[in-house]
């Protein structure tokens, strides 16, 4: 495309001489180019510098039902349009209940229709015209109704000056549009409840009056502003849609430096020819500014997202595994880069030239050959390391533990057998589920039988080891109290081969045991629980069998037992908000710090199945799992009968992961830049090795780059990440990825290269990093500075001249602040009072090991519409925009973000549509725990199922189904996943984020 | 009168005591003149099958600090139905159950053929015998297939109300929970983490105290501890199912062997659970403890194990710390009254010397064997468990003996956890009347040994032995004195003395000690002429004495050469604890010869015994050799023996198996049975414990026909022995 500019439609119909409602922290006046308190609580705006110029507020509300008595009090939207001077509008209209603080509630303002938190700005499909272009992209639909006031009149300039003059880029086209400013003054959008806010978000509390606002009495009123169409704004459904319509069904060849993959949403087909395959490696932009200025001056996060272990599509090649025998893989003399097609050979083959640090090296004997016409070896195509951006090389004893070769993993499992999981019949549920599961551990390809090693462990106070080694009649059960300093009782026995044992006879000793472990235990009063010992246990057996592997451990309740590692309730909801909220997040340091280290020291990999029915500090019990490639469930109040199935997917997705042990990873740049940041599920015993125990095909490593140097658009950036690690089968194995990127001293080439999904991830990942070591708000705060700044980089640097007013927006970047907007206001950072801890640190967790698909997902959940679909089609319908405004009253959606799933069923579905699904009469009938759909044989029944069931199976998480009815309680669930619209717990609608974002670019820009 | 001789093996029969004199020096003085002291080898439960026990309560002297049990010697006033005790002297009323006493109405224990008596006391609830396995499991594959049957085939021979329990061990200790259904349960501790008692409870047991069954019978139930015929099968399949240490042991190293922490689990576990209750810990163990508390060698095969001249220059790391852990262990063990048998079976030593304390301390066994897969543990192991007359164990428990003696001194208490029929002690005791304060000539010297303790058949008993011995004033009676003089008796209490010495002390210095003694001996008993020693002699009743002292200077309780550490403890522990007849076959061992010149006959122990045409037959307790001639060894290769025509040579050839099956029936422990001949290796069984008075060095200078064997040795006969002895003995200047 040879636009690169998106100039969004702004959704007011004036240009606004200011900025209200979103800076609640602007007290420090517009000198500040920063956003101070960004998201705070609501404050009154207190010194402008300048008081000239008007603000043009717009307050649309949309009155809804009290989130607790379901009460509709007025459906339609008001617009307001309020004149006032600078110094007044900046007033929040709290939005939140009783406790706020005095001074602010005594500066409610003006908001006749009192704002509520469910509300969102429905702006009138009015507004100012912009300019079409015929470059723009065609999802934006044309405004309707071009206002006449769009001139930006008498705005304060008080931010920095434009550095330099923009970068001439292709020519800006797209519709520019002025921008007329925020809505109303923040009566949504951005403040985050307060501290101590208890009271049901969104009560309409006080009638806003326009002009009372402190030391500026008497606000204008402006004309009446009209709405704002939603569809005029930058859709990612659109832009899914579009690039599957472009490029789904494609092979994409990878033989290009430099060229941007398709979206990650998008179906296609990749061909490695000498680039390692998206699927494996995504970088936040696939060009390069060439020096650290210019990276300095954009703020674009140079980061690539590593999945080492993706999944291939089945109509990819899997990866070839290269072997050189005795002396290894071929590697660079100076900076130990592995043999890739980058090495350029040279002198007729005898020596080759290092693409990364330009180091020329002798090539060994047994790999000379012969060069062709074009400087390109004769055996070019049949070395995979030569022509490939991905392969493997089988390891030598060099690369393995005490150069002895690797044993096969063990998987040890580990079963919390107190009271709780006693009763709740999960501990049945497991044993019983494990005797098949065990007979589909993953196994190297080819390979007839898994050679993964089972053991089994049960624990409450104290841990018992089971010994069924086949030789004897009956397991037996080994007790281990000493949990102060833990040990393995026994190993030969302990950790066996499943396959010999199911098929031993006459009684399978291992059925035998996993039948009989629920009988021992069911009259048990035990409560209390150990956790540290359970994983020391865990490292020790893998240390006495001399292998890598990974630990399941089902536990149910906090580690209260005297033992190390012993935990104490230290939830505090009034942190929040506070500077100390980021306590909440920081595990306990000690033992669990050293337990971590041992873990990956060993190659131990704990995944975390919790059943917490109260609080449990994930935070320090998810520790050892997030630094050692583990994944953390949570099944809040498990039932077997409504989430045993969820759960069992779970485990079985799990147990089944493509994996690999005990891996260090190493990421090798060309001169010029280095990683210098790496995110993800793992442990860094230095700043280059990243250690992981295991590494399984969902986790995915986020590497940020630095420039060292210039680098050179001719010669571009390279990249390569080798994974050392050892297979399912007890192979150490060198897993190389190589990724060539351009260079460019041109920004708009870069921001032409962006890849907005990389970029949220990245963006997802330090923020929740950062939340450990800084109050939310500055993080927040941060998040919007950068990307105003990003954009604000854009606008002056590439974008062709046009009206301050008009946001526009990079067109590989429109939907960024749609995702940024979001990323604010998930669990982890939206900082609610009313969300669990557990589970904000559970999220805050997992994110940190995200691809990029899971982070797209999650930001941006699939609302799909299943009441209008074409039965008899394969295909999927399309995908929503994430809104409440594209539900209707008698349809039928399903959302899912990858970790929750809804049925949401409107409040006027047809009776026959409830009957083909659910074989009830009427909703009325639906029973609130159902969590499966009834098989009925119909089109639309059989339809949906295998949509649900697709969606299941696609996802790294399995996901429990929820069904919800319009208006029900429980809809509040489903209604915080509509991100376009203003946060549940908290934070701005997309509308409003943009409005907010588009007036920090003026501010830069100014 | 009888003679001594008679006298001895009366009192012997009787009371199963033996004194080294049997007239008592009247003073200190007189009684360190004498040398050998004045001392008594006792055997507490001598089996007696003629005596039934009473079933009633011993009388006890009122007074407070005396509490002498009424007996035969005791002055009794019939008519007042008073009786005076012999020791303090205190007059006692009869208790009211007494009130038929007459002169004709005696109850037993004041008659004479009564000095020993056993009283059935009944107070409170018997507890049941508790037997706790602890087994290692750093076995070779058919070793501890061997100990497993004979485990399993133990259980066969408990009663069925004893508490059985089974502890293993390895890198790790195993505490078997016997009761649970399906699944054999067991409780783990590290191997290198002494644990308290307290935390054995908490971590095992979690305290549960004992449920109180049936009217105030406590049935003690712990989970570890079950009555056999409650657990006998599940036992069986568990004993059966015991693997051997899962632990790979890498090259070059020793399996990691927690037998410290093993016994401390034990102990601990038979402390919280059972108190001062008769139980017994049996201690199985095929190698040396390698690691935790009480380890004896390190892992390091390259590091062997400490040798007697390591420990002599002071180069054995763990022998002290592990030693005093044993000890501290086996005094823990001893206050509760529990007992621990060791039984030991490996080529290379297993660490006894460290670890006998804790069967000398508590009155268990020590057995020691080369592997468990031998008759020689096994039968051993049975043995253990062998009943008497009665169909009773061989065994008690928790036994406390009490001495009380008249006219020397207090009383004194000795614990002996466990005591078979043939434990014997012996009892030193001193004169303590000064030389200007003897006692009054015509006295009798009286003293009581009390033995409580619980029977096999779970009943406390009490057996009291009170024998009396006269006074004599060493001045005027030296005859009468000399003539008293217990030969055999007294080498055993002094081989007792050196060997407790030797524990301490540098073998010279004992030996050296040892010979002073003996000399002064006959310079005190002998007769000579000063400075001649052709002329020494040494009346009947000591003449003797002098042998046995040769023979003990070269056994293996006083010399450490050719034996380790690990033996020297096992043939000590046995000696002090046998009685007096096995402990002279240990000091000087028997000697049969068996040919067609005669019926087999008993031999000097000597190298001119040893004939091309004889068998020999060699006891030495712990060993049974037999030995073929030159000859007979000859003929028997040629296979005379199948043929009909030679069948008396087969008959002689049987007669000495036949000998010693009947010795090999009833020693305790089995003696490793040796058959060998002339030329053999094994020879040297007998070859070192013969008289060498035929050696390569003064063979050919005697110019004389050939008898018997030669001894390659440089030890003194007992010819070389003997002049020495009697040149010292009648120097004037020694």
């Amino acid at each position: 495309m040879s636009q690169q500019g998106y100039v969004a439609a702004p959704p007011y119909s004036q240009a606004q001489p200011g900025m209200g409602g979103y800076q609640g922290g602007f007290g420090t006046g517009l000198a500040q180019p920063l956003h101070g308190h960004y998201g705070g609580p609501p404050q009154a705006f207190t010194a402008p510098t300048t008081g000239k110029g008007l603000l043009l507020f717009i307050s649309v509300v949309r009155m809804r039902q009290g989130l607790e008595q379901l009460q509709q009090v007025c459906t339609h939207q008001i617009v307001l349009l309020h004149f006032t001077s600078y110094r007044n509008c900046l007033a929040s209209g709290p939005m939140q209940s009783p406790p706020l603080p005095a001074s602010s509630v005594a500066q409610q303002p003006f908001q006749t229709p009192p704002p509520s938190a469910m509300g969102q700005p429905q702006m009138p499909p009015v507004l100012q015209s912009p300019h079409m272009s015929p470059h723009m992209s065609p999802q934006m639909s044309p405004p309707q109704s071009p206002p006449a006031n769009m001139q930006m009149a008498g705005q304060p300039m008080s931010g920095p000056p434009m550095s330099g003059p923009p970068i001439a880029g292709p020519p800006m086209t797209g519709m520019g549009r002025p921008f007329p400013g925020p809505p109303a003054p923040g009566a949504r959008g951005f403040q985050q409840p307060g501290p101590g806010v208890v009271g049901p978000p969104g009560y309409p509390q006080q009638a806003g009056m326009p002009g009372a606002f402190p030391g500026a009495p008497g606000g204008l009123a402006g004309p009446p502003q009209k709405k704002l169409d939603p569809d005029s704004i930058p859709s990612i459904t659109q832009v899914i849609e579009d690039d599957q319509g472009k490029q789904g069904g494609t092979v994409y060849k990878t033989n290009v430096r430099g060229q941007v993959p398709p979206l990650v949403t998008t179906d296609f087909t990749v061909q490695d020819q000498g680039n390692a395959s998206p699927r494996f490696i995504r970088c936040t932009t696939y060009s390069l500014p060439c020096t650290a200025d210019l990276a300095k001056q954009c703020q674009v996060p140079l980061a690539s997202i590593i999945k080492p272990f993706a999944s291939l599509q089945k109509n990819e090649t899997p990866l070839y595994v290269v072997n050189h025998g005795e002396t290894g893989p071929i590697r660079c003399n100076r900076c130990k880069a592995y043999m890739c097609p980058y090495m350029q050979f040279i002198d007729g083959g005898r020596r080759y030239q290092c693409g990364f640090c330009n180091c020329v090296n002798e090539v060994p004997v047994f790999y000379f050959q012969h060069l062709d016409h074009m400087g390109q070896r004769v055996d070019f195509y049949e070395r995979p390391e030569l022509s490939l951006g991905s392969y493997e090389f089988v390891a030598t004893l060099d690369y393995c533990k005490n150069n002895k070769p690797p044993n096969p993993p063990a998987y040890i499992f580990m079963i919390d057998v107190s009271y709780n999981n006693i009763k709740s019949g999960l501990v049945k549920l497991i044993c019983d589920e494990l005797k098949t599961l065990l007979e589909n551990l993953p196994s190297e390809e080819g390979m007839e039988s898994s050679a993964i090693k089972v053991g089994f462990v049960t624990y409450n106070k104290v841990l018992h080891f089971y010994n069924v080694k086949s030789a004897l009649a009956q397991p037996q059960m080994m007790v281990v109290s000493d949990t102060a300093e833990m040990f393995v009782p026994l190993l030969d026995g302990f950790l066996n081969n499943v396959t010999c044992q199911l098929s031993h006879d006459p009684v399978p000793l291992l059925s035998s045991l996993l039948d009989q472990i629920p009988d021992m235990f069911a009259d048990t009063n035990e409560s209390e629980t150990v956790f540290v010992p359970v994983i020391q246990a865990g490292v020790e057996a893998f240390k006495a069998a001399e292998c890598s592997g990974k630990l399941f451990i089902f536990h149910s309740s906090m580690p209260t037992a005297e033992a190390p590692g012993k935990l104490k309730n230290r939830d505090d909801k009034k942190l929040v908000n506070t500077e100390k909220e980021k306590t909440l997040f920081q595990p306990q340091k000690g033992v669990y710090e050293q337990l971590s280290k041992d873990c990956v020291a060993q190659g131990c990999c704990v995944d975390l199945f919790l059943f917490p029915s109260q609080y449990m500090d994930i935070a320090t019990m998810a520790d050892v799992p997030s630094h050692t490639g583990g994944s953390v469930y949570k099944y809040n109040n498990f039932q077997v009968e409504t989430d045993g199935e969820h759960f069992l997917r779970d485990l079985r997705k799990d147990v089944r992961k493509s994996i690999g042990f005990d891996a260090i990873m190493r990421v090798r740049t060309s001169t010029g830049f280095r990683a210098t940041e790496f995110f993800g599920a793992i442990h860094m015993n230095n700043t280059t090795d990243v250690e992981m125990a295991a590494v399984d095909c969902d986790k995915a490593i986020t590497v940020e780059f630095k420039h060292d140097d210039a680098l050179s658009e001719e010669t571009g950036a390279l990249m390569q990440c080798a994974l050392l690690y050892t297979t399912i089968n007890g192979q150490r194995r060198l897993r190389i990825h190589n990724l060539s990127l351009n260079c460019s001293l041109q920004l708009s080439e870069l921001f032409k290269s962006c890849e907005t999904d990389s970029l949220i991830n990245f963006f997802s990942k330090s923020a929740c990093r950062a939340i450990l070591n800084q109050p939310l708000k500055n993080v927040r705060e941060i998040l919007v500075n950068q990307t105003a700044h990003m954009l604000a980089c854009y606008r002056k640097n590439c974008a062709s001249p046009s009206a301050a007013s008009q946001l526009i927006l990079p067109d590989a970047m429109k939907v960024f602040p749609v995702y940024v907007n979001s990323l604010m206001k998930t669990a982890p950072l939206v900082g609610s009072t009313e969300l669990s801890t557990d589970d904000r640190a559970h999220q805050r967790l997992a994110i940190m090991g995200m691809g990029v698909e899971d982070t797209q997902l999650l930001l941006y959940p699939r609302l799909t519409p299943l009441h209008n679909m074409d039965v008899s089609s394969e295909a999927l319908p399309a995908p929503v925009r994430c809104s409440e405004e594209r539900l209707t009253d008698s349809g039928m959606f399903l959302l899912e973000n990858g970790h929750s799933m809804f049925l949401w069923l409107g409040q006027a579905s047809p009776p026959d549509l409830i009957q083909s699904i659910f074989n009830l009469p009427s909703l009325a009938h639906l029973q609130g725990n159902m969590c499966a759909l009834p098989e009925l044989d119909n089109p639309l029944s059989i339809k949906v199922r295998s949509i649900i069931n697709g969606l299941i199976e696609k996802r790294p998480n399995s996901m429990k189904l929820q069904i919800v009815r319009q208006k029900d309680k429980p809809e509040m669930l489903f209604r915080q996943f509509l991100v376009e619209d203003k946060g549940l717990h908290g934070g701005a609608s997309y509308m409003d984020f943009l409005c907010y974002v588009h007036r920090e670019i003026r501010q830069l820009l100014t | 009168m009888a003679t001594y001789q008679e006298f001895i093996q009366q009192n012997e029969d009787r009371d199963g005591v033996r004194f080294s004199w049997n007239l008592w020096p009247s003073s200190r003085l007189e009684a360190t003149r004498l040398v050998v002291p004045v001392s008594c080898l006792f055997t507490p439960l001598k089996e007696r099958p003629d005596l039934p026990p009473v079933q009633y309560e011993p009388v006890l002297c009122s007074r407070a600090n005396c509490k002498a049990v009424l007996n035969p010697l005791c002055q009794v006033d019939f008519r007042a139905k008073i009786w005076a005790c012999n020791f303090c002297f205190q007059r006692n009323p009869f208790p009211p159950s007494y009130a038929g006493i007459s002169e004709v109405n005696q109850p037993a224990e004041l008659m004479p053929q009564f000095s020993t008596i056993e009283y059935i006391v009944q107070r409170g609830p018997t507890p049941p015998l508790i037997f706790l396995y602890v087994v290692d499991t750093c076995l070779e594959e058919e070793d501890l297939q061997a100990l497993k049957e004979s485990l399993q085939m133990s259980l066969s021979l408990l009663p069925p109300n004893a508490l059985v329990g089974l502890i293993t061990f390895g890198r790790m200790v195993q505490v078997h929970e016997l009761s649970c259904e399906g699944i054999a349960k067991s409780y783990v501790f590290r191997g290198t983490k002494d644990l308290s008692s307290k935390q054995i409870q908490v971590g095992g047991d979690k305290g549960r105290p004992p449920q109180p069954e049936n009217a105030g019978v406590f049935v003690f139930i712990t989970r570890f501890l079950q009555p056999v015929h409650r657990v006998d099968m599940n036992l069986t399949d568990l004993l059966g199912e015991l693997q051997r240490d899962p632990w790979p042991v890498p090259q070059g190293k020793r399996p990691l062997r927690s037998t410290g922490v093993a016994l401390s689990v034990a102990v601990g576990l038979l402390e919280g659970t059972f108190p001062n209750t008769g139980a017994r810990v049996m201690l199985f163990i095929g190698g040396p403890p390698t690691q935790g508390p009480g380890m004896v060698v390190g892992d390091e095969l390259k590091t062997p194990i400490r040798s007697w001249h390591d420990i002599q220059k002071d180069n054995a790391r763990h022998l002290k710390k592990a030693t005093k852990y044993y000890e501290a262990m086996a005094n823990r063990s001893a206050v509760n009254g529990h007992c621990i048998d060791i039984y030991a079976c490996a080529l290379d030593q297993t660490g006894l010397l460290e670890m006998k304390c804790l069967s000398n301390l508590t009155g268990g066994h020590i057995v020691m064997g080369d592997s468990f897969n031998t008759s020689l543990f096994k039968q051993t192991f049975q043995r253990v468990f062998s009943k008497d007359y009665n169909g009773d164990f061989r065994m008690a428990f928790g036994g406390v003996l009490e001495v009380k003696e008249m006219g020397i001194g207090g009383t004194s208490q000795w614990k002996v956890c466990g005591i078979n029929p043939s434990t014997t002690l012996a009892l030193y005791f001193e004169v303590v009347n000064q030389h200007n304060a003897p006692v009054p000539q015509g006295g009798r010297g009286v003293i009581q040994f009390v033995t409580q303790y619980q029977h096999s058949n779970t009943q406390r008993r009490i057996r009291v032995t009170t024998i009396a011995r006269n006074w004599a004033d060493a001045q005027s009676q030296i005859q009468h004195i000399e003539s008293s003089f217990d030969q055999e008796a007294s080498a055993v209490l002094m081989a007792r003395l050196g060997v407790f010495r030797a524990e301490s002390e540098e073998g010279p210095d004992v030996l050296r000690w040892l010979d002073r003694q003996l000399i002064r001996l006959c310079q005190k008993f002998g007769q000579f002429n000063k400075d001649d020693p052709t002329s020494f002699k040494l009346s009947e009743s000591l003449s003797l004495y002098p042998q046995f002292m040769f023979h003990l200077r070269r056994s293996p309780f006083l010399q450490v050469f050719n034996n380790s550490p690990d033996e020297s403890s096992y043939y000590r522990h046995h000696f002090v604890r046998q009685d007096l007849t096995q402990s002279l076959i240990m000091i000087q061992p028997i000697l049969y010869s068996y040919s067609f010149h005669g019926p087999p006959e008993p031999v000097l122990l000597d190298s001119s015994s040893i004939l091309p045409d004889r068998i020999l037959l060699m006891d030495t307790f712990f060993q049974l050799v037999i030995y073929h001639g030159e000859t007979i060894a000859q003929w028997r290769k040629a296979g005379y023996q199948e043929m009909a025509e030679y069948e008396n040579f087969k008959q002689l050839l049987l007669a000495p198996l036949d000998d010693a099956q009947e010795i090999l029936q009833t020693r305790f422990p089995m003696p490793r049975y040796i058959d060998t001949e002339h030329g053999g290796s094994q020879a040297r069984f007998l070859l070192s414990k013969v008289n060498p008075s035929q050696t390569h060095n003064n063979l050919y200078a005697w110019g004389q026909v050939l008898r018997g064997a030669p001894i390659l040795t440089d030890d003194v006969s007992l010819q070389v022995f003997m002049d020495h002895l009697k040149k010292l003995a009648v120097s004037s200047s020694a």
